[in-house]
């Protein structure tokens, strides 16, 4: 399909030069954000798994570099900002640039970007294992590098707003307002909860201290959720679910008000990983209420996106994207109830510092935002490559295998935590303690740590299916792939408005149709 | 229907104007963090230290930072809630005055192992010696990982000067004395430990390990606290 576009832009010129402008969209750059999304998802996952059998088999942790405690904030920063944030960066390019009818504004730009990104994370791969860390939760790259990471940030933000600016589309579509609230508050984040004064090229400590620092912290560490791997992932799918399915959005005004209403409330949620410490009684019961509103807008965007299958559900049997899609956005809704229901202090009381937290995070991470990317690859693989999967057969295999291994993991986690919270609080009939001994707990819950790995293990499996897939699609795929070309009608004066009549992706009757006119 | 949500209602005009949307979206975003942290940063300002609370020694500073470089704080919380079992297993609930000079902060968010807020003085020094070579040895059933290599590695103490300047500007109460002599007073506290820990029937020459450090570190979380605990419950104890 996208060859006869590309035929038919490259002839129109000839036609009438004057009522066309033929340019490219830049899919280079995509298909290594892709590439660099489905390694790096291995590697962390990989670290992952050495993780799980660390906890239950200590003899894994494999000497000063490889323990527990150096490799955990690697794994999470590598499935985080490797995977996650390479797949978002797939998905923002690709989908970006057909939504505002542009390439992106700057390939110089873009590659710095990828190119700078993947640096960071290599300088994070060697630091963290070294012991070079701030200790501070998914922010604990030191300080050096986090003048990197805004730098690029700040490179990938003009880049961005650079082709808003000459989109040729007047109306920005649903996936692009979530972008943009990516790309503003990960930054506003990321320089709070950075300050900091280094006293060596290795070493810096935050400005902040006890309760501030924990509070800016987790106003941090949990808006890194909200606007690193929420509003991004509603923004992906947005974009990649009508496509697949073929359907408009169901409702234009559910994304209004979910939109404002996510980012409005997220922000205020911060303090619920708070409860019960020692930062103020008002601002930890603040965060609770707020997280409980915060499930609303959180199931609109569930709502929005299931409900766009509405007459679609048979595409289902034959599609392992709509499949991935549909679990994925089923774990966002399942995680996004659990969330406030963890945040209500009763509840908190019981799961805070246990394995129910790692629970939640899981279902949220391999189910929502790793989902969500393996159905945009499998999408977007054939398109970018040009080429047919490889194995339908296989991406259903890992479809299986990796939601047989969250249920695995979440279920393992779940009984645990909930173990270790009751036995924690425990009492005999004489008021004393009935587990004194921490170590009890631990013996009780090291069964659940090896389903954990078997349920871990299998995820990664199926992402191993994924690579061979995607390995052997691109073997066969064609040595050159130039740019798709489109022709648009030349611009005048009234440049948005004439553009904005060609199907800008929001119909008329109150819905969005989420289906620009070129693919 | 509010004719903002119409199909061609208020917000569709917006979805037209990427900058005044981008202006809104972090407005929106804004609200939320001012009204949490202005109060925390303006009105109760700076947390007052603890009346007890003391900077940590040299040597303790450098464990801290041991602590932080091998990531305890991924499986140990230093967060003490005010409920029953957590005061009957570890000690009295932590407080913000506490936490005045941490930074970082360590409180962490699981505990695969217990909370270490209270362990100072929990367990003689040789006791963490053979914990962090072989944490079986002195628990056994534990999971953590061994650190031998805490015993082997020497310690740098050259950079104390430089930290504790940089702590000093954020409010860390260390003296133009305690600085300068940072090196050496860190050294005789080594010394100390280790020798105890010989004494004790451990390993000999452990005064220039990392450990040493890490020892001085954990004998510390508490202290002030356990400090202040004793001094309120003085009089009381002078009345009976």
């Amino acid at each position: 399909m996208a060859d006869t576009i590309a035929a038919a832009a490259t002839a129109a010129p000839t036609e009438d030069a004057s009522r066309f402008e033929v340019f490219s969209y830049d899919d280079q750059v995509v298909r290594w954000f892709v590439v660099a999304t489905i390694i790096w998802g291995f590697i962390g996952m990989l670290v992952g798994a050495l993780l799980a059998l660390q906890l239950p088999f200590p003899e894994a942790n494999l000497g000063e570099y490889l323990s527990f405690g150096r490799l955990r904030p690697l794994h999470t920063n590598a499935v985080i900002f490797a995977f996650a944030g390479n797949g978002i960066f797939a998905a923002i390019y690709y989908s970006t640039q057909r939504l505002c009818k542009a390439r992106m504004f700057s390939d110089g730009m873009s590659r710095f970007h990828f190119w700078g990104w993947q640096a960071i994370i290599v300088a994070a791969a060697i630091t963290l294992p070294l012991g070079i860390t701030t200790s501070k939760e998914y922010a604990e790259l030191e300080w050096p590098i986090d003048i990197a990471i805004t730098v690029v940030w700040v490179v990938f933000a003009v880049n961005f707003f650079g082709t808003l600016w000459k989109r040729r589309e007047k109306h920005m579509y649903v996936a692009l307002w979530f972008y943009i609230a990516t790309i503003v508050t990960v930054a506003v984040l990321h320089l709070g909860n950075s300050m900091a004064l280094p006293v060596s090229m290795t070493k810096s400590y935050p400005i902040y201290k006890g309760v501030q620092d924990a509070l800016v912290q987790w106003w941090y560490g949990h808006n890194a959720v909200a606007f690193f791997l929420t509003t991004p992932f509603l923004g992906l799918m947005y974009y990649f679910l009508p496509k697949a399915a073929e359907r408009p959005v169901f409702s234009y005004r559910l994304s209004i008000v979910h939109f404002w209403s996510l980012v409005f409330i997220y922000i205020w949620a911060g303090p619920h990983h708070l409860q019960y410490t020692a930062v103020p009684e008002w601002a930890a019961t603040l965060g609770m209420v707020f997280s409980v509103m915060l499930w609303m807008p959180s199931w609109g965007g569930m709502i929005n996106g299931l409900f766009t299958l509405r007459g679609a559900w048979h595409k289902l049997r034959d599609s392992v994207v709509l499949k991935m899609f549909v679990v994925g956005i089923t774990f966002y809704g399942m995680a996004t109830f659990e969330g406030p229901a963890l945040s209500i202090k009763t509840v908190n009381a019981l799961s805070h510092y246990t394995d129910w937290n790692i629970a939640h995070v899981h279902s949220g991470a391999l189910g929502w935002n790793d989902f969500m990317t393996f159905g945009m690859i499998y999408w977007l693989a054939p398109r970018l490559w040009r080429t047919p999967l490889w194995s339908q057969k296989l991406a259903n295999w890992h479809f299986w295998i990796g939601t047989i291994g969250i249920l695995l993991y979440v279920l393992a986690m779940y009984t645990s935590g909930i173990t270790q919270g009751l036995m924690w609080r425990a009492f005999d009939d004489a008021g004393r303690l009935l587990y004194p001994d921490f170590v009890e707990t631990v013996i009780q819950v090291r069964p659940m740590y090896w389903v954990r790995l078997i349920g871990g293990t299998m995820y990664l499996v199926g992402v191993v299916f994924m690579m061979v897939n995607l390995w052997m699609t691109i073997r066969r795929a064609p040595r050159q792939l130039p740019d798709p070309a489109v022709a648009m009608p030349r611009l005048g004066p009234a440049r948005h408005g004439a553009a904005a009549a060609g199907g800008d992706g929001h119909g008329g009757d109150g819905h969005v149709s989420a289906a620009p006119v070129v693919a | 229907m509010p004719r903002f949500l119409r199909a061609n209602g208020a917000h569709r005009h917006l979805e037209g104007w990427p900058l005044v949307f981008t202006v809104l979206t972090t407005v929106a975003v804004l609200v939320g963090t001012v009204v949490e942290f202005a109060p925390i940063f303006l009105v109760t300002g700076a947390v007052e230290p603890m009346e007890t609370l003391e900077p940590y020694t040299p040597l303790e500073l450098a464990g801290r930072d041991l602590y932080i470089a091998e990531g305890c704080n991924s499986c140990h919380s230093q967060m003490v809630r005010p409920f029953q079992d957590e005061e009957l297993r570890y000690g009295p609930y932590s407080t913000p005055e506490e936490g005045a000079y941490e930074t970082p902060h360590l409180w962490g968010s699981k505990r695969t192992g217990p909370d270490l807020a209270r362990l100072g003085g929990k367990y003689p020094h040789l006791w963490h010696v053979r914990h962090m070579e072989e944490p079986t040895s002195t628990s056994p059933n534990s999971i953590m990982p061994p650190y031998p290599h805490l015993l082997s590695t020497p310690i740098d103490l050259s950079d104390l000067p430089a930290k504790m300047r940089g702590l000093r500007r954020l409010g860390v109460p260390y003296t133009d004395a305690e600085i300068a002599g940072a090196v050496a007073i860190a050294e005789a506290q080594a010394d100390s430990i280790a020798a105890e820990v010989a004494a004790q029937g451990g390993p000999d020459r452990l005064a220039d390990r990392e450990i040493t450090a890490l020892v001085a570190y954990l004998q510390r979380l508490g202290v002030d606290r356990a400090e202040l605990e004793a001094r309120t419950a003085a009089p009381t104890a002078a009345l009976r």
